[in-house]
């Protein structure tokens, strides 16, 4: 089994008005490819930390993040946008899309960052995918907060990624829209083979990986198969 | 393990980054272009002046031949005799002459009398161009006969016709012509000394010649075959140097006329420029909310993979683009009002100015436009490289690095060296563009400090024993992202323009009419002969009028100074004495003590001269300066031919503000009596109708005396200051234009800010009235305070120039001051409120529905 993430000894500390406080502590996992993984735990537990360092989006205090063989921490912020660019899909809990493009185009964009070729067949494929094919003209503002996840979704999985990363997908949604979204994330990932880190605080969701492991008060307190894994 | 699988050095694809930078614009280029559009109006004035300036330069080069009307022209104030005259006579192949001073005209019809410059013409002047009258032949014509052409506002004023006559001196001429204009004469100059011409043969006859009357002599050279001119003036420029006569030629004019207004345009640009910085500041805010705003987009395209660069890039796309249409607005909007130019500067310039369009002077503004934009929006772009995609996650408002980051250093370097390069193009000279430079950013700073002291004391006053209505109107200048400083410095400097010209005309104005008013000597009488002198006296009180003053005034020239000639300051290039010196005809005048307005600086003052001795003489300041004259130093006078050695036993200060005689060199009594003079009388006359009368007697009785009138130089001048300050208001204008587009501007940025607030304080039920209010009063402090600020520097800044520059007393004129500073507010709150509009009409759920 290979590994796609591994985490060694990561710390965060925050310093702020003159005092330090340690938002994780020594956490260590590894994440085999093509595995789903939940990390769960109250909030201000340090989850959303968690995943930012596993994603490249900031750095660690001490230890390590090996995202696909490469040490992000020996990266310039430039070329961990590179490794995002290529490796990892993001999903938000605010969906995060550009608000001054359409979906079409907001689906483009990792694409067009790698100078792909037949950009916008294979974003219209993407936007059919999540059944948003006919609203491709669309700005997110005259999207539904479902619609628009959806096409964060299309677009996560534009550019083929081999880590997908989530924080709180749904915690934006009615649970009716929950439910639809999350049905996608999981085809659109067991279709691509796409590794998913999942993080949420609904066990009811992270049941749904193969494996949760929880943190509490930044630290790993336990690390367990779910009966899918 | 693929290791490999990243490629970090993908290429930035620049046709992508413009393309992003399309997309992104399209939700907000409304709003990009207020921003840019401060600067619409600082490259509109540059463009405009620029055109103006290429068009004179052109009409210079195409004119200068007419402006002097012949291919040499030498003149002096002496008659010529001798080899000189030998010299003067055996130049060129057509020559002409004329000789020109001031003399009363005398309207038989309208019995009307007015100072005039008589200039008495012999030959066929001007050979490039003409002299330009109505009817057309008129100007030619009149040499044949006793015919005059008369001023056109002289013809104006005294409602004279073709065909009248016009009496100068002894003798009666028939106006055959109206003047329009004089060879190189410009209207300013001509409300001032208006012109008559007369044929030279009847100057004689005129009997005006005569002792003390100040002559210039003119000679006016034709050459049918070209010469080198260069060759022939070196040649007799030491042997006209020496006799105090002045050349010129189509060239050198050409240069002169080009360098007057080429400091014209210069100046002009200089103002232009302080609009344009001031509008930069305009965007510079702008863009920081602007940016501000888009952190969260650039968060989110860090994520995706792009680098910091990039992001960086899809800004600063946006910003050149929008700034390259900003900057071609403004050209357009230059090349159009080019066209009202000639209208406003028509009466300082000679010559009739052509309007082009300049293409050089649009690829100019556009260049500018283009590099200033980009400077200053790069300040806040810049941070866009630090916005870490981690935003995306917690939308931290972590105060974008922006005051960290070590370019901006770089970018206020390059923002300085770029004002003072630009400076340097405009005036040549790297140390006035450093003061420049220096200038704008003190008065910036002055502006800025002094707006933050106002709102400082404002916030001390407003206590919780005011309304709400009022604290909260107060509090709003204080909200996030405001844009209050840049506000009030940008309506500040444009109150303070108008302010400092307002005040400075005044005080100008209010000089002269106290000096005329009360019993002060508001009419002078000069050319009066000795012989007259008991007769004209007699006959101004005669008429009821006082005689002031009667002072006997002798021309003379200096012939040495400290042992050293004028020729010994041609050989020698070290004696600091400034060339004039020699070669100017002083006009002084002898007493036993100072008058009123003296004060003496240096030495003592002697009264009475002792015989057989050096005559002790008390000289002017300035011309101390000019000859590097010290207590003590000898001179050698030329009296008329006589020498006389004098040395300067004192140096005085005179008040040349005050209307009455003064001189640069006062002999003590004892030694000019019997030297040939003539003298000068002061009166007061008490209205214009008196004046008239008076006028006219003196003119029938003795037609050689010259009278000028205080009143009709007041207001002469009254009309050339509205003139100039006409011209000043109108660049202005460009600075205040673009002080209400920033206004206008932050308003729509704001805008989404308010809506909220607005709908908050709604739903906390507020009235609509009361809203009103809070925003009416909001921007009446905006204004109030910053007209203020505008108002306290004008008043400090014309103190510093009526103490220093002018050296008058100081009146603050309130009345001007007060209207201003009412229009200024109620314009900003005007202008405020009709942006908020939308805000304050709308039912809260509706905003909140379309701006969710
Ligand atoms: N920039 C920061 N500075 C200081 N403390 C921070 C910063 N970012 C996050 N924290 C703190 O770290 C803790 C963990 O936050 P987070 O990772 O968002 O938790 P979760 O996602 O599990 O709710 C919280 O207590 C939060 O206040
Ligand atoms: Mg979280």
């Amino acid at each position: 089994m290979e590994t796609i993430l591994n985490i060694s000894d990561l710390s965060k500390t925050y310093q702020s008005a003159g005092r330090m406080l340690t938002v994780l502590n020594n956490i260590n996992f590894a994440v085999t490819t093509g595995s789903t993984n939940a990390i769960v735990g109250p909030s201000g537990s340090g989850k959303t930390t968690l995943l930012g360092l596993c994603a490249g989006l900031d750095r660690s205090s001490s230890g390590s993040v090996e995202l696909n063989g490469i040490n992000l921490g020996n990266l310039t912020e430039d070329q961990r946008a590179q490794v995002r660019n290529q490796h990892v899909g993001f999903i938000f809990q605010n969906f995060q899309l550009l608000p001054t493009l359409t979906a079409l185009e907001n689906v483009m964009v990792p694409l067009e960052l790698r100078n792909e070729k037949n950009i916008r067949s294979r974003a219209l494929d993407l936007l059919d995918k999540v059944g948003l094919a006919d609203r491709g003209h669309h700005y997110p503002s005259q999207l539904s907060g479902g619609e628009q996840q959806r096409v964060s979704l299309a677009r996560a999985f534009s550019n083929a990624p081999k880590i997908l990363f989530a924080d709180e997908p749904t915690g934006n949604l009615d649970a009716e829209t929950s439910e639809k979204v999350v049905k996608l994330i999981f085809d659109l990932n067991k279709e691509a083979g796409t590794t998913l880190i999942l993080v949420t605080h609904d066990l009811e969701l992270a049941a749904k990986t193969q494996r949760i492991i929880r943190i509490k008060g930044g630290q790993l307190i336990a690390d367990e198969k779910t009966i899918n894994g | 393990m693929e290791t490999d699988s990243v490629n970090y050095k993908r290429k930035t694809n620049i046709r992508w980054l413009f393309n992003m930078a399309w997309r992104d614009s399209r939700k907000n280029r409304s709003r990009l272009f207020l921003f840019i559009s401060a600067i619409v109006f600082g490259i509109a004035a540059l463009v405009a002046i620029y055109s103006f300036k290429y068009n004179v330069q052109n009409d210079v080069n195409g004119q200068a031949a007419t402006l002097i009307g012949a291919d040499l022209a030498i003149s002096g104030t002496k008659p010529v005799d001798g080899s000189l005259k030998h010299l003067i006579d055996s130049l060129g192949d057509e020559r002409s002459q004329e000789r020109s001073f001031a003399s009363m005209a005398y309207f038989p019809k309208s019995k009307g009398t007015r100072l005039v410059q008589i200039r008495a013409l012999r030959g066929n002047f001007p050979y490039y161009g003409s002299i330009e009258t109505t009817p057309v032949q008129a100007g030619t014509a009149f040499k044949k006969g006793k015919m005059a052409v008369v001023d056109k506002t002289l013809m104006l004023q005294f409602n004279a016709q073709v065909g009248d006559s016009i009496k100068v001196g002894n003798t009666l001429f028939l106006i055959t012509g109206i003047l329009n204009r004089a060879p190189g004469q410009s209207g300013a100059v001509a409300g001032i000394a208006p012109v008559v011409y007369i044929p030279m043969q009847y100057l004689a006859e005129t009997g005006l010649l005569k002792i003390g009357s100040r002559v210039s002599y003119s000679f006016y050279y034709k050459y049918n075959k070209s010469v080198n001119m260069d060759r022939l003036t070196k040649k007799i420029d030491p042997i006209l140097d020496k006799a105090g006569m002045r050349y010129e030629t189509i060239e050198s004019r050409k240069e002169s006329t080009g360098r007057n207004f080429g400091d014209l345009s210069k100046f002009l640009s200089l103002v232009g420029f302080v609009a344009l910085l001031l509008g930069c500041v305009g965007v510079a805010s702008a863009v920081h909310i602007y940016v501000r705003e888009k952190i969260a987009s650039i968060a989110i395209m860090r994520c995706l993979g792009v680098k910091a660069s990039e992001a960086f890039l899809i800004y600063l796309i946006q910003i050149v683009g929008i700034g390259l249409i900003g900057s071609v607005t403004g050209a357009v909007l230059g090349t159009a009002i080019q066209h009202l130019l000639p209208l406003l500067f028509k009466d300082f310039i000679p010559f009739t100015i052509s309007v082009q369009i300049s293409w050089m002077a649009i690829g100019q503004g556009i260049l500018l436009g283009v590099i200033i934009s980009i400077l200053f929006a790069l300040l806040p772009l810049i941070s866009v490289r630090n916005v870490s995609p981690l935003n995306t996650l917690r939308l931290s408002f972590e105060e974008v690095g922006l005051s960290r980051d070590p370019l901006r250093w770089l970018v206020y370097a390059l923002i300085g060296l770029f004002i003072i390069c630009f400076t340097f193009l405009q005036l040549n000279s790297w140390l006035g563009s450093l003061f420049f430079t220096l200038g704008i950013l003190i008065a910036f700073l002055i502006l800025a400090v002094v707006a933050w002291l106002l709102t400082r004391i404002m916030k001390l006053l407003i206590n919780g024993s005011w309304s709400y209505l009022w604290r909260q109107g107060f509090a709003n200048l204080y909200r996030p992202n405001n844009q209050t400083l840049i506000l009030m410095v940008s309506i500040g400097l444009s109150t303070m323009f108008i302010c400092i010209l307002f005040f400075i005309q005044s005080i100008l104005i209010g000089q002269v009419s106290l000096s005329t008013s009360g019993n002060q000597s508001n009419m002078i009488l000069f050319d009066i002969q000795n012989s007259q002198k008991d007769a004209v006296a007699s006959l101004t009180r005669k008429q009821g009028l006082p005689v002031l003053q009667q002072v006997p005034i002798v021309t003379l020239r200096i012939e040495q100074i400290r042992g050293k000639t004028a020729a010994d300051l041609q050989k020698d290039s070290t004696i600091k004495i400034q060339h004039g010196v020699f070669a100017y005809e002083y006009r002084v005048t002898f007493r036993d003590s100072l008058s009123e307005s003296e004060k003496i600086t240096d030495g003592t003052w002697v009264g009475k001269a002792e015989s057989g001795k050096d005559v002790p003489v008390s000289v002017e300041e300035n011309l101390a300066k000019r000859a590097n004259l010290k207590v003590g130093d000898k001179i050698v006078f030329n009296v008329q031919g006589v020498q006389m050695p004098a040395y300067v036993s004192s140096i005085r200060k005179v008040n040349w503000g005050k209307v009455q005689t003064n001189f640069q060199v006062v002999f003590p009594t004892g030694v000019l009596e019997d030297a040939p003079q003539f003298q000068v009388l002061l009166t007061h006359v008490p209205s214009n109708k008196v004046s008239a009368a008076f006028q006219q007697a003196i003119v029938r009785n003795f037609p050689n005396v010259s009278i000028i009138d205080l009143g009709l130089v007041l207001s002469v001048l009254n009309e050339l200051l509205s003139k100039i300050s006409y011209v000043i208001r109108f660049m202005s204008a460009f600075s205040i234009i673009t002080g209400i587009v920033v206004l206008v501007a932050s308003v729509r940025i704001s805008k989404y800010q308010r809506i909220q607030e607005s709908v908050l304080l709604r739903t906390l039920g507020a009235s609509r009235k009361q809203i009103l209010a809070i925003t009416a009063l909001e921007y009446f402090f905006l204004g109030s305070l910053s007209a203020l600020t505008g108002i306290l520097i004008a008043i400090g800044g014309s103190w510093l120039l009526a103490k220093y520059s002018f050296e008058l007393p100081y009146t603050v004129s309130l009345l001007p001051a007060m209207v201003l500073f009412l229009t200024i507010s109620i314009l900003t709150v005007i202008i405020g409120l009709l942006n908020s509009r939308g805000v304050l009409n709308k039912p809260p759920l509706e905003i909140l529905r379309t701006n969710a």
